[in-house]
């Protein structure tokens, strides 16, 4: 899977999840928890859509906000974890 | 004495000792009282009297902690408002309390630009990283506009101003959801504030030693009261804007040695998720909890986990702060108590009449003591309702609208809520602030919003509605709009639509009926309050 693909599906999945489809100007690069895009109970919920659709295992020590906290963050988490697994 | 003698006791005893810790960032007491002095000193410069109200709308940081104590320093009332507060909100507030000034920061979605235009009364505006076009729209605006960003950069100790207020002026407005749908502001007084940190400072066995942590919103009183009193024993505070990171606080606990976690019910249910074990909490003395009774499998489970820590069970409500608190040595003989009175307070329960009743028998919670809130600002009936006649010739008490039956020992056992409010990751939710953001969509008939258990959120809010002839709303249409009205922890988290919504006979939409609609539906205990 192309690191862009799976940037896609992330911003999908915030938008719809979080955003409800508002149209707010949300950079890969922003911050979810800064935006207020995000809260714990979000938290919980990215984190086992991650693990549902790319069929990882997220540790309690991953989810920090160096790996969680921008789709761009997410995105390159998700891919490393994929790379691990190959 | 006045609260913010807090910070300037702590910091004559200990200047040099770290008051603060915001990640990376430290602040010893010196520090903090210097630049409290100095922004003090500027808002008094912008014009800022003796009793006005001044907006602190920022993220859980140094300068939020900053403001508050330079707020109450200049003589004036502080008015901390949740960060994800949306624009039409936050302008009525600062609008129904007058506000002449507010500290805020950049980035916030809640400042629009109708904020400046739509507030009269707002005539300085302190921030941080206010941004080119955001500080010309304050100034577009005829306000003033000054810059928060040097105020940590300049470390002289600045004057501290001249003491203009008495122990009865307030000290803050706190705005709790109300059960008409708008937010009230409950008036709290210096007395009232010292009072109640003086209580539960004593059965907390604070000392100047205790490291606090909080994540929960300033905005929340109970956030609040751990900066308060943290400052009044000469403690340290360890502050982290939010638990979206479980991680980060657990590191924090143990890096900097935290003595006391205080947490509502929904923190526990994501502890007891986690993998606790690479984790070690030598230092952890307490953990207390609020907003909710916590369940009692958490509190076994907790108890388990951390066995060398005393867990509080407590209860509170803004109008007092504090009611009742358990004494860790009653948790196994009654785990499902939210305990007694706090020192120097004392709480009982009535019948209709007034008149206290037996044990075992159910009444409204009234409660008594200095901690006891002013009232309601400029709400006088409501005020009335709530603070009525007492022991003493023209003294008054509180009514909590609480229902509760005590034990043979006057311990308390909470039973439901007078009104429908529902409370939700421990804060409280008018359901009718959120039926009325939901009637605001063309196509919407009829609305309810009830509580319903959720394992992690204590209540999950859910909206029940009625679309009218033709509608296509959708469940995504409503999210997305509720979303941009309202404070994360108010929106719904699930939407049903039905033909119709149950009503009362006088033709009222009966949340009673709803609840058990729901709960015949999902088989799931009806919920109280």
């Amino acid at each position: 899977m192309q690191r862009l693909d799976i940037e896609q599906q992330i911003r999908s999945f915030v938008t719809d999840s979080f955003l409800f489809g508002q149209p707010i100007d949300l950079q890969s690069t922003d911050s979810l928890l800064a935006k207020g895009v995000i809260d714990s109970t979000g938290v919980l919920e990215l984190v086992s859509f991650l693990e549902s659709t790319y069929a990882i295992k997220i540790k309690d020590e991953d989810i920090i906000p160096e790996n969680l906290d921008s789709i761009h963050d997410i995105s390159e988490f998700v891919f490393r974890k994929l790379g691990c697994l190959v | 004495m006045q609260v913010e003698q807090f910070l300037e006791r702590s910091a004559a005893r200990f200047p040099d000792k770290v008051a603060l810790v915001c990640g990376s960032e430290r602040f010893t007491y010196a520090q903090i009282d210097g630049g409290c002095n100095r922004l003090a000193q500027s808002l008094l410069e912008a014009g800022v009297q003796r009793g006005d109200r001044v907006v602190v709308f920022l993220p859980n940081s140094p300068e939020a902690v900053l403001a508050i104590f330079a707020i109450l320093k200049a003589g004036a009332v502080f008015v901390v408002l949740n960060p994800t507060t949306k624009a039409d909100k936050l302008i009525y507030i600062l609008n129904n309390c007058r506000a002449s000034a507010m500290i805020s920061r950049g980035g916030l979605a809640g400042l629009n630009g109708q904020v400046w235009s739509a507030t009269p009364h707002l005539h300085s505006v302190f921030m941080l990283d206010a941004g080119a076009t955001q500080g010309a729209a304050i100034t577009a605006a005829g306000k003033k506009l000054f810059s928060l960003d040097e105020l940590r950069q300049n470390s002289a100790p600045g004057a501290q101003p001249a003491k203009r207020c008495i122990d009865i002026d307030l000290a803050g407005l706190i705005y709790t959801s109300g059960s008409t749908g708008r937010p009230k502001g409950v008036m709290v007084t210096h007395l009232n504030v010292v009072s109640a940190a003086t209580s539960i400072t004593a059965y907390l066995e604070n000392t100047a030693d205790d490291v606090v942590i909080n994540f929960l919103p300033l905005a929340f009183d109970y956030g609040l009261y751990q900066l308060l009193m943290m400052f009044r024993v000469g403690g340290t505070l360890v502050l982290q804007d939010s638990f979206v990171f479980p991680n980060l606080v657990l590191e924090s606990i143990a890096r900097e040695g935290v003595t006391g976690l205080p947490i509502v019910p929904t923190v526990s249910a994501i502890l007891l998720q986690m993998d606790l074990s690479r984790f070690n909490f030598p230092k952890l003395r307490y953990i207390s909890n609020t907003a909710a009774a916590l369940p009692v499998e958490h509190i076994q489970k907790l108890r388990a986990l951390f066995p060398h820590v005393r867990l509080y069970s407590m209860y509170g409500l803004t109008e007092c702060k504090r009611v009742s608190y358990l004494p860790p040595d009653q948790l196994d003989l009654r785990p499902t108590s939210v305990g007694r009175g706090m020192p120097n307070e004392e709480v009982y329960i009535v019948d209709e009449n007034g008149h206290r009743v037996a044990p075992g028998v159910v009444g409204e919670l009234v409660v008594r003591g200095a901690n006891v809130m002013k009232g309601y600002w400029e709400l006088p009936e409501e005020t009335e309702r709530c603070l009525r006649p007492g022991p003493l010739p023209g003294e008054k008490v509180l009514y909590s609208g609480d229902l509760f039956r005590a034990d043979e020992e006057g311990y308390l056992y909470f039973v439901g809520r007078r009104d429908d409010i529902i409370k939700t990751r421990g804060e409280k939710v008018s359901p009718r602030e959120v039926e009325d953001v939901i009637y605001m969509l063309e196509g919407v008939a009829e609305v309810g919003v009830i509580g319903i258990p959720d394992p992690v959120l204590g209540s999950a809010i859910k909206a029940i509605i009625s679309l009218r002839p033709g509608s296509s709303l959708t469940e995504k249409d409503v999210l997305r709009h509720c979303a941009s009205r309202l404070e994360d922890f108010m929106r719904p988290k699930l939407i049903a639509f039905q033909q119709s919504l149950p009503k009362t006979e006088s033709g009222k939409i009966s949340k009673r009926l709803l609840r058990e609609e729901e709960h015949a539906r999902e088989g799931t205990p009806t919920p109280v309050g």
